[in-house]
């Protein structure tokens, strides 16, 4: 190792050194931050269509506005909120709980935050000039194809995706370079924390799921920018083309949402049960099953548009042989909780709902899986139900209960658990009162993204239910949103491990110092901090003395300023297929600028002293 | 651009499970540098990007409506030259990396300068073709969905063949400029990886695009 202390200083605070900070903890912070503010977008989009649907014939906003919504809703929660939260845990924690002085590419690490930033600015840019994508958070050709959708709304959605796709693939192949490459001395495989498993799928899912829905972005924008015909039946092109393209990538998808809830609702439940997780080398088998067999079941999507017996029921066989790693997990989750000193925090009641909500969204999935009744159900409230429910009260919820437990982490203070509960109750109760009479719509055969309805088809309590539902939920974000200013500032001082956790991260000092660990552990046990604290019969051990520490062999990576301004090259290369209305000149002068700047900052970025 | 980070202290506490026996300067748990593991990985998701464009083009390249058909317009004789000429850069690129873990400064400046110059002549090959069936065929990128997903798939091979020319000419001016204190051998293997690559690609493409209209 070049044992050099870093010789040159520079600030520590202020907004610069996080413009050019390439620590993982703060980029993890900033994923963080920006993707609740993203869900605050897309949480008002929501209240504003169950305002909508609360009354039939309502005409409280236009059909054109709904559908735009329904768009922003879906990408934003998907692209915006739940992947960058998820990465701003795999950005914290994952070199912590491997034992790692930091991730394997720093730079390359803010060089994704900021990918991500410019794209989700550019997605939520198409609300300022009221061009937002009316498509769906699908795209369905040939809607998008400019004949439909002649307007930039589109492009917004194309350019978006395309932007953040870019951000998600450096990370992932950054984390998947990390875990397998950085780990401590003695932490094989399967003495990796389990939410370091779910971390590896969900990066092998996003390298090799993204690159096909970057080559249908390419597709579609090829058809609206220079009038191919890839998705225009006129042409010769196919439409089921794309919808097919988008869910070979968008299936996959689901399960990156998904696997790093699962990761984190393991850590949670072991800790507060006080028992290590029942079945951990099943659950890592359970977890990369799910993302194997996640490939292998895009086309139960699109059971109803015609693709025959034979395609059909293999599609159908392999959904449903992919609820049994699943099953698996529920149970082993169940039986991690049976018997154990369990205590109810807050991050506990998130991540015990959690089984209950997945539960709920895994079964009515599994009716899915069967292509009749999934012809029934299609595009119906009922898949609109299923689907909250995997995801709002499955990767949601595990979000939440992920930010109550690590918080004192990150910030050095406990969050408030009477408020935390509280916030749990509303939200626990406005999902549940939001989404669960969406199965009886369903069923009653009200259609998904329906801006409103006539008073006479028997939707109009159910519809008002739900509405009410999403007020409590808004309330209840009020409050975290309280808690969090509150905690940061007034709440209990944390201390290294307030939970009495079982990983690496919880022998740092709350929050961690800027080089993670003094000496770099040896790891010898599956939840070894648990093991460093305890004896087998459970009486506790006295903490061994901290090895000799010398500062000078600390090595921290120079902050740059590079990412964001590489970040900003590739925002240049989008923007400028906005511009067409303003001249050949200026659209294709600013995509090449772009691309311009890409190439230099690539050459600042490699000539200059990490 | 790959990051040149060290890998931190991780290997220095003694991660090394029997990557001691190879001459690598920073030990990782799978005793691998970091770089060469990440241009692998991102070897794997460029074979589902190539992979899905070719599959786009197996799909499309009979449909097209109106304009010539695949075996009217390739030409073979052309298209064998500059498929020869790339396979002989990736041969020069196994000298370029020899001569620099060899300490050899003119022969490994010399080898990658080749590299170099049989990309460029391949994206040469690759723009009297384009311009060939522009002009000549009346082919367009428009013109139907055979030459839409022909240009999109050789068009995105061509890109990544520039960014390689780009790396390998990056590569030679550091050399001349630095000279003898730069044999960073590693950017080296990590920009050969993905230089091998490519030609892989290119010759999956070469069979299914332009040999497959014979059979």
């Amino acid at each position: 190792m070049s044992a050099s202390a870093h010789s040159q200083s520079y600030s520590k605070t202020g907004l610069w050194s996080w413009i050019t900070t390439v620590d993982h903890k703060r980029i993890g912070i900033l994923y963080a931050c920006s993707a609740l503010a993203f869900m605050v977008i897309a949480g008002i989009d929501a209240l504003l269509m169950r305002s909508q649907l609360a009354l039939p014939d309502n005409g409280l906003i236009s059909a054109e506005t709904y559908n735009g919504l329904v768009t922003m809703h879906g990408t934003s929660m998907i692209f915006l909120f739940i992947m960058p939260l998820s990465a701003g845990f795999f950005n914290f924690f994952t070199p912590l709980m491997i034992g790692a002085p930091d991730v394997a590419f720093p730079r390359l690490n803010a060089l994704s935050f900021w990918i991500f930033l410019f794209g989700g600015l550019l997605l939520n840019f198409s609300y300022l000039i009221g061009q937002m994508p009316a498509v769906g958070w699908f795209a369905y050709a040939n809607l998008t194809l400019r004949q439909y959708s002649p307007t930039v709304s589109v492009d917004f959605w194309v350019w978006g995706i395309q932007i953040l796709g870019l951000a998600s693939l450096i990370a992932a192949i950054n984390f998947f370079t990390t875990i397998l490459n950085m780990r401590a001395p003695g932490m094989t495989l399967l003495k990796m924390p389990i939410f370091i498993w779910a971390t590896l799928v969900t990066q092998v899912l996003l390298i090799l799921a993204l690159p096909v829905i970057t080559v249908a972005c390419v597709m579609l924008s090829f058809d609206r920018a220079f009038g191919t015909g890839f998705f225009d039946p006129g042409a010769g092109g196919y439409v089921l083309m794309w919808e097919h393209l988008f869910w070979v990538f968008g299936h996959p998808e689901v399960y990156i949402l998904i696997l790093p809830g699962m990761g984190i609702v393991s850590e949670i439940l072991a800790t507060f049960s006080r028992k290590p997780l029942f079945g951990y080398s099943v659950m890592v088998y359970s977890t990369c099953a799910i993302g194997f067999l996640g490939f292998a079941v895009w086309a139960h999507h699109m059971f109803t548009v015609g693709m025959g017996p034979w395609a059909n029921a293999l599609f159908s066989a392999a959904t449903m042989l992919i609820a049994i790693p699943t099953g698996v997990k529920i149970f082993n989750w169940m039986s991690t909780l049976w018997g154990g000193k369990i205590r109810f925090t807050t991050a506990a009641l998130y991540a015990i709902s959690f089984i209950a909500m997945f539960t709920f969204g895994g079964l009515s999935g599994i009716m899915h899986s069967s292509p009749p009744i999934d012809t029934q159900h299609h595009d119906t409230y009922f898949v609109v139900a299923h689907f909250h429910y995997v995801l709002y009260g499955g990767a949601v919820m595990a979000l939440f209960g992920g930010i109550y437990y690590w918080f004192p982490k990150v910030t050095g203070r406990l969050m408030n658990e009477t408020l935390g509960k509280i916030q749990f109750w509303l939200y626990m109760v406005g999902f549940n009162l939001t989404f669960f009479p969406m199965h009886f719509l369903g069923v009653q055969g009200m259609p998904r993204r329906i801006y409103t309805y006539a008073p006479d088809r028997g939707w109009n309590l159910w519809n008002l239910i739900c509405t009410m539902g999403a007020y409590l939920t808004a309330i209840g974000a009020f409050l975290f949103a309280v808690n969090v200013f509150w905690s940061l500032f007034k709440g209990k001082i944390a201390g290294n491990d307030p939970w009495d956790a079982r990983t690496l991260e919880w022998s740092l000092p709350s929050p961690p110092l800027e080089h993670n660990f003094d000496v770099i552990p040896t790891v010898t046990h599956l939840d070894e901090w648990w093991h460093r604290k305890y004896n087998e019969d459970g009486t506790r051990k006295v903490l061994a003395p901290a090895p000799h520490f010398d500062p000078q062999t600390i090595h921290l990576p120079n902050p740059s300023y590079w990412p964001i301004v590489l970040a900003f090259g590739i925002l240049l290369i989008g923007t400028g297929f906005f511009l067409p209305s303003f001249g050949h000149v200026i659209s294709i002068g600013t995509s090449v600028t772009g691309a311009l700047v890409v190439l230099g900052s690539a050459f600042g970025w490699s000539y200059e002293k990490a | 651009m790959l990051d040149s980070q060290h890998t931190g202290s991780a290997g220095t506490a003694g991660t090394i499970h029997g990557a001691g026996q190879e001459a690598h300067t920073h030990p990782t748990n799978t005793g691998v540098d970091n770089r060469k593991f990440a241009m692998w990985t991102l070897i794997a998701s460029e074979c589902f990007l190539f992979g899905t464009l070719i599959g786009n083009y197996l799909i499309h390249k009979n449909r097209g409506i109106s304009g010539p058909k695949p075996h009217e317009v390739y030409q073979i004789d052309i298209t064998t030259l500059s498929t020869f000429d790339l396979l002989m850069s990736s041969v020069a690129m196994v000298f370029a990396l020899y001569y620099c873990n060899a300490r050899r400064l003119r022969l490994f400046q010399f080898w990658t300068g080749v590299v170099a110059l049989g990309g460029l002549i391949f994206l040469g090959f690759q723009y009297i073709e384009f311009s060939h069936f522009v002009l000549k065929e009346d082919l367009g990128l428009t013109r139907n969905i055979f030459a839409s997903s022909f240009y999109l798939l050789t068009g995105c091979h061509g890109a990544h063949v520039t960014v390689g020319v780009i790396w390998m000419l990056s590569i030679l001016i550091t050399s001349l400029i630095k000279g003898d204190k730069w044999f960073n051998s590693t950017m080296v293997e990590v920009a050969g990886l993905y230089w091998h690559f490519v030609d892989v690609v290119w010759i999956i493409i070469f069979t299914v695009v332009y040999l497959f209209v014979y059979v």
